[in-house]
């Protein structure tokens, strides 16, 4: 889900590729290659040729924006957590949040770029991420929802890239996917809570919920692969997961037997089991949603764009305060 | 550009149990080491006691060359003496 | 419509409530800043803070309900008292604030909080003693992330300093109440239960005098205004945080969650 990215590329022109390369560069390259071939790790010191060190920072970097602004649908409900348990569930799942985005923008910086760069850049909407976290959270269940369908959603996504050639960026997602473990299970719990023990009105809050995330999320998995440009070299790399079809797929037939043992009904009257295909079929998506989202007109963009935005200039003046302050000690230190 | 507001970068090293070496686990910005050992702390041990925090400026770090491997490291991948992992030590006393 | 739980808050139940209701609410502000903190390590910093009190406040509320034996859980009690038998000081019910309240705001409580946890480890409530133990340690990092800041925003520019003297003006007020004294606290100290709060004060001001030394504030007068939560009597502040934080358990009678 995070690696939308790679599939909105394509319509983006990918700058440092000219195509034009010196001798040297050429045979740089080819080590280069041969060292990926042979499933080496790169590291930060390692000559990479630009065009995947441009690719990298803009795939990690829109990974990280995506757990910064994935805090947000969730922290709406921290406030309104309708037990103490929920609420520190929630509080230490949007902090692990909080953490990923910085354990990523930690391995982007890696690369070159800093942390103010990326973060400017997606305050100024040049970067993207995820166009799930611009659906809004409108009542409890989609807490759980969220857990159980787009934290599945990505976790799908996210153990390829522990293989990554990139290490830092593998060693970012291993450290990751070892923290996300509880994030699926949590929001699963609940919902299970809420349908077996729950009241008719919560079963129906449930049932709300899940009409509302169901469609997004297997949109997550980006366009078909006829409509993905994917380059071969990103796959090459581990950089690219594979094919969007294939990884929907996979989490569709997961999540339709995990539907069942809730007792919910998923909003797609054509999902079939296909005995031939041993998988099931499913209705044709809306593909116009979203590009719609992707584009910037989804249900939340502006507001979660905005509420980043806010963060940080409201804060401007803390890190303003505590650089002046830690200055103010060197040179007394100095003195 | 820079900004007034950047905080510096720092490498992050935690001592997940006692008896086992530092592990640099990744980086954080702050602005002094005090800072810098609190936000290690909550950062990358959450919920987590009984740890021991490193916190090094990241510019102060020295690092060796990559370029420079064939001097450093190759020597020895030629001696199949030197390195332990080449010696096959009988099951019974493979524990060193 | 969930109707609110009678409480039946005998005097060592509201000492022990002035604590746990405090936890609760402090971190019910604290959570406010996740997803909008300056800095994102400060983010999650923040966000550890609120989870400690959390679990303070479960525990405290946990015995509450043990000790009252009328079977109510951390969350009933929790969610549907109804305003006047929360037992938290006002300090911790008003708003969020900018940074420097919220580090001000922490200063004061943890400094504070501190000092009682400290005392309750000697509590002739073994269950009170053993939350105290784990609950002391929690506190101790509190101040000293409280107090760095203070510290870092007081000596910072002129814009963090401005702050700061602002926050300290209003919040300088309702640390009065953190000292007062009642038959709740006499009852408390007779029966070994814990101190009474107005022991504390020596010490407290002590801390804060040392950090604002550091700082570079000032100590502002003592003023005749009390604030009275620890009574049950609060701001209009309270209402507002106790209707976002009641209506799942109060549109949703017999929800299991």
């Amino acid at each position: 889900m995070y690696t939308q990215a790679m599939d909105t590329m394509g319509r983006e022109p990918v700058e440092g590729n000219s195509g034009i390369r010196s001798a040297t560069d050429q045979r740089m390259e080819e080590a280069f290659e041969q060292r990926i071939d042979a499933g080496d790790f790169i590291e930060a010191k390692d000559w990479m040729p630009e065009h995947y060190r441009k690719t990298l920072v803009r795939q990690i970097s829109q990974h990280a924006h995506s757990e910064i602004v994935g805090m947000l649908p969730e922290g709406n409900w921290i406030s309104r957590a309708p037990t103490l348990k929920r609420k520190a569930i929630l509080l230490a799942k949007v902090q692990d949040e909080g953490g990923h985005g910085l354990y990523l923008y930690a391995a982007a910086e890696t690369l070159g770029t800093s942390r103010d760069q990326l973060l400017d850049a997606l305050h100024s909407g040049r970067a993207k991420y995820s166009s799930i976290f611009n659906y809004p959270t409108l009542n409890w269940a989609d807490i759980g929802t969220i857990g159980w369908l787009v934290d599945g959603a990505a976790i799908m996504n996210q153990v390829p890239i522990c293989r990554c050639s990139y290490a830092p960026y593998a060693r970012a997602m291993i450290r990751i996917c070892r923290e996300e473990s509880f994030h699926q299970r949590q929001g699963y719990d609940a919902l299970l809570t809420m349908m077996t023990k729950g009241t008719p009105a919560q079963r129906a809050m449930v049932q709300d919920a899940v009409n509302r995330w169901w469609w997004p999320s297997v949109m997550m998995f980006g366009p078909p692969d006829d409509q993905s440009p994917n380059s071969a070299q990103s796959m090459r790399w581990g950089i690219k997961r594979v094919s969007n079809d294939a990884l929907r797929q996979k989490f569709i037939d997961a999540t339709v037997e995990q539907a069942k043992v809730l007792g919910v009904t998923l909003p797609d009257p054509d999902l079939r089991w296909n005995e031939t295909r041993q998988s099931y079929d499913h209705g044709a998506i809306d593909w116009s949603e979203f590009w719609a989202v992707v584009g910037g007109d989804g249900a939340c963009n502006r507001e979660r764009l905005a509420a980043r935005v806010q963060a940080w200039e409201d804060g401007q003046w803390v890190r303003e305060a505590a650089v002046a302050h830690a200055r103010k000690h060197d040179l007394k230190e100095a003195a | 550009m820079t900004h007034t507001d950047e905080w510096p970068l720092w490498e992050v090293f935690v001592r997940s149990k006692a008896g086992l070496d530092h592990k640099h686990c990744g980086s954080l910005h702050a602005t002094d080491a005090k800072l810098a050992v609190q936000l290690a702390r909550d950062v990358y041990t959450r919920r987590q006691e009984g740890v021991s925090v490193w916190v090094v400026r990241s510019d102060q770090i020295v690092a060796s060359d990559p370029a420079d491997k064939g001097m450093n490291f190759d020597p020895m991948e030629d001696k199949v003496y030197r390195h332990p992992t080449f010696y096959e030590l009988p099951a019974a006393v493979d524990h060193m | 419509m969930t109707q609110s739980i009678e409480l039946r808050a005998s005097a060592d139940l509201q000492y022990l409530l002035r604590l746990g209701d405090t936890a609760l609410i402090l971190a019910q502000r604290l959570g406010e800043w996740c997803g909008h903190a300056p800095v994102l390590e400060e983010d999650i910093a923040l966000t550890n803070m609120a989870l400690d009190l959390v679990g303070q406040a479960r525990a405290v509320l946990t015995h509450v309900g043990e000790l009252e034996g009328r079977g109510h859980d951390e969350d009933q009690l929790a969610f549907l008292r109804d305003e006047r038998d929360y037992y938290n000081v006002t300090l911790v019910e008003l708003p969020r604030g900018d940074f420097a309240w919220t580090v001000l705001r922490n200063l004061f409580v943890a400094t504070w909080a501190q000092l009682l946890w400290e005392r309750l480890a000697r509590s002739s409530d073994p269950e009170l003693a053993a939350i105290a133990a784990k609950a002391v340690k929690e506190s101790r990092y509190h101040q000293r992330h409280a107090a760095d800041w203070v510290v870092r925003l007081a000596d910072g520019t002129d814009e963090s300093r401005r702050r700061t003297l602002a926050a300290l003006d209003a919040l300088w007020p309702y640390t009065q109440e953190l000292f007062e004294g009642d038959a709740v606290d006499d009852h408390a100290h007779a029966s070994g239960l814990g101190p009474r709060w107005a022991d504390l004060r020596d010490a407290w001001q002590s801390e804060i005098t040392a950090v604002f030394g550091e700082a570079g504030l000032p100590t502002p007068a003592a003023s005749r205004f009390r604030s009275t939560g620890r009574r049950g009597v609060h701001s209009e502040h309270l209402g507002h945080l106790l209707s976002e934080m009641q209506s799942l358990q109060r549109a949703y009678p017999g929800g299991q969650w």
